[in-house]
């Protein structure tokens, strides 16, 4: 039952004529990181000192690519979860599929899982794209790829949620503001505590810490950061990390219990309230 | 008979306002149950607690002895809400599929087809939901209502959006269902509808039942109306077998009598008594 209305949800991105904005917009955000990319490789052929500006650029480019797959990523999950219990019952779309013998549980499971494999596989496919870009255009590879892709992925699985607990709770349009609130929060939160970092500011680091433990797509995003370049050293390490797309923060053992612990709560407290939703 | 849908006592407040204030209803097996009631009487809560989507406040509700959230009861119920809508991208035949899938139906093609032929959209069965004008969707919605015959059917208000020739057909729908032992609670604002084609009526008034009873119980006898010289006079409480006396007495008074008709009281009247005029 779970799989049916997962598969119900892959088609649903498939067929819905809105859906077309999800092409152009990678479109658009792959032909600019493309130019982008080039033109950086082209202009940035010294720094004037012993750094290999391939290296640093190449970091940064993707680094910066990496921001814009999650945010892409965070927005197709969050529209894709944003009206399944609320924002569904208040149209009628919900009422006649949840009396049917498969039970709320299951037909929450599927839509996360449908919309967490759609945004997953988008997010991948994405990135991917954008470290095969930044090879062809600068001559760039980051020694690690799996790692931070499935980092990303992470961060995305857990953005949709996010969503989908809101949407229990929220309106559409309320839980589509809160949900990329968040993101945004998040993101501007683990910058803060990058800047932190470099400049040795203790308060900027706790925000950071805070935030990426209250909001761990935003602790899996830094991750991915982290991985992207953490087998840089040297000058070029030094540098990557110093700047917004390169410094991150490495995942812990510590941290993989707590993302765990997180989402199994998420998750219960998902189910648990929808079972008490009158619709 | 069996008790298919047993509702006792049941309550759902939402705040200080009562929408149920102690409905107890049962409806048998193979009976086609009409629920009426003005706009806010609570008609809809008490069926969305009957397949599970609003919980009671207290009280209980009984499908074929089991709860609404319980596996049996799903699997005993289809539902036709009274605001639905299907996804639009989705063809008349994928919603009839993706229900079968869901309910567990192993009907296949021949079911989907045969359904969309009952409620008359078998020309439309590839047609997409979004190309679909509102009395189609409803038809749909009948369809979908019918995946993996279900024990009882809950409709709400299910003719709300059709054209009198469609009502026709969901008529005859129904009282087909009914002969082939399916339990229908039918929600309706038409009255003549549901004189038409209930068994037994219940009227819901401020969460409460007013009166229940089947059709002709609730119009009660017939009267009549006699054309005399001096106009007509009526006479509602009077049986046939008061009519000669009548019309003796009449006579023996001095009136000529012109004509003696019967009449007879429609569930619109019943209706508007026990609402007190009341509008939703």
């Amino acid at each position: 039952m779970t799989f049916v209305v997962a598969r119900h949800v892959v088609l649903e991105c498939v067929r819905r004529r809105v859906f077309l904005v999800v092409p152009i917009a990678t479109v658009l955000f792959l032909g600019l990181y493309w130019f982008g990319t080039d033109r950086v490789f082209d202009q940035t052929t010294s720094f004037g000192v012993s750094v290999d500006p391939t290296v640093v650029t190449g970091a940064t480019m993707l680094g910066l690519s990496m921001f814009g797959t999650f945010f892409l990523g965070a927005i197709l999950a969050t529209f894709l979860t944003f009206t399944v219990v609320r924002g569904d019952a208040e149209q009628g779309l919900l009422q006649p599929l949840i009396v049917r013998p498969l039970g709320r549980s299951a037909f929450v499971a599927g839509r996360f899982v449908g919309a967490a494999a759609v945004g997953v596989g988008y997010s991948l496919a994405l990135f991917l794209t954008c470290v095969a870009i930044t090879g062809a255009t600068g001559g760039w590879w980051p020694d690690r790829i799996a790692e931070p892709a499935l980092q990303l992925a992470g961060a995305v699985v857990f953005v949709t949620a996010a969503s989908l607990f809101g949407s229990v709770f929220l309106a559409t349009v309320a839980n589509g503001i809160a949900v990329l609130m968040l993101v945004g929060a998040g993101l501007v939160a683990g910058f803060l505590g990058q800047i932190g970092d470099a400049l040795g500011s203790d308060t900027l680091v706790s925000v950071g810490r805070v935030a990426s433990a209250l909001l761990p797509f935003e602790a899996l995003y830094q991750a991915a950061l982290r991985s992207l370049t953490a087998d840089l050293s040297g000058p070029e390490g030094f540098i990557v990390r110093l700047g917004p797309f390169g410094g991150g923060a490495d995942a812990s053992a510590g941290l993989y219990f707590w993302l765990a612990a997180y989402f199994i709560l998420l998750a219960a407290g998902t189910v648990a309230a929808f079972a008490r939703r009158d619709v | 008979m069996a008790t298919v849908f047993q509702a006792t006592e049941i309550v759902k407040a939402y705040g200080d306002h009562h929408a149920l204030d102690g409905v107890s209803i049962e409806v048998q097996r193979g009976e086609l149950f009409g629920l009426l009631g003005p706009n806010g009487a609570g008609k809809t809560t008490l069926v969305k607690i009957g397949c599970g989507l609003v919980r009671p406040t207290s009280g209980q509700i009984l499908i074929r002895g089991h709860g609404p959230r319980s596996i049996h009861a799903r699997r005993a119920i289809g539902y036709l809400a009274e605001l639905f809508r299907f996804p639009g991208w989705l063809r008349a035949d994928e919603v009839l599929g993706l229900h079968q899938q869901l309910a567990g139906s192993n009907g296949g093609a021949a079911e989907r087809a045969e359904l969309l032929d009952l409620v008359g959209l078998d020309y439309a069965s590839t047609r997409r939901v979004e190309k679909m004008s509102k009395g189609m969707q409803q038809r749909l919605g009948i369809a979908q209502a019918l995946i993996g015959t279900p024990d009882l059917l809950l409709l709400d208000e299910p003719t709300s959006a059709l054209d009198p020739a469609a009502r026709h057909t969901i008529r005859r729908l129904l009282e087909g269902l009914r002969d082939r032992g399916v339990t229908v609670l039918l929600n309706s604002h038409l009255l003549s509808e549901v004189e038409l084609v209930c068994d037994r009526v219940a009227i819901l008034l401020d969460g409460r039942v007013v009166t229940e009873g089947t059709p002709d119980e609730l119009i009660g006898g017939s009267g009549v109306e006699i054309v005399t010289d001096e106009g007509t006079t009526s006479y509602p409480e009077a049986r046939p077998a008061d009519v000669p006396g009548i019309v003796a007495s009449l006579v023996a008074d001095g009136r000529s009598i012109y004509e003696v008709r019967p009449t007879k009281r429609t569930l619109e009247q019943v209706y508007l008594e026990a609402v007190g005029g009341r509008m939703g």
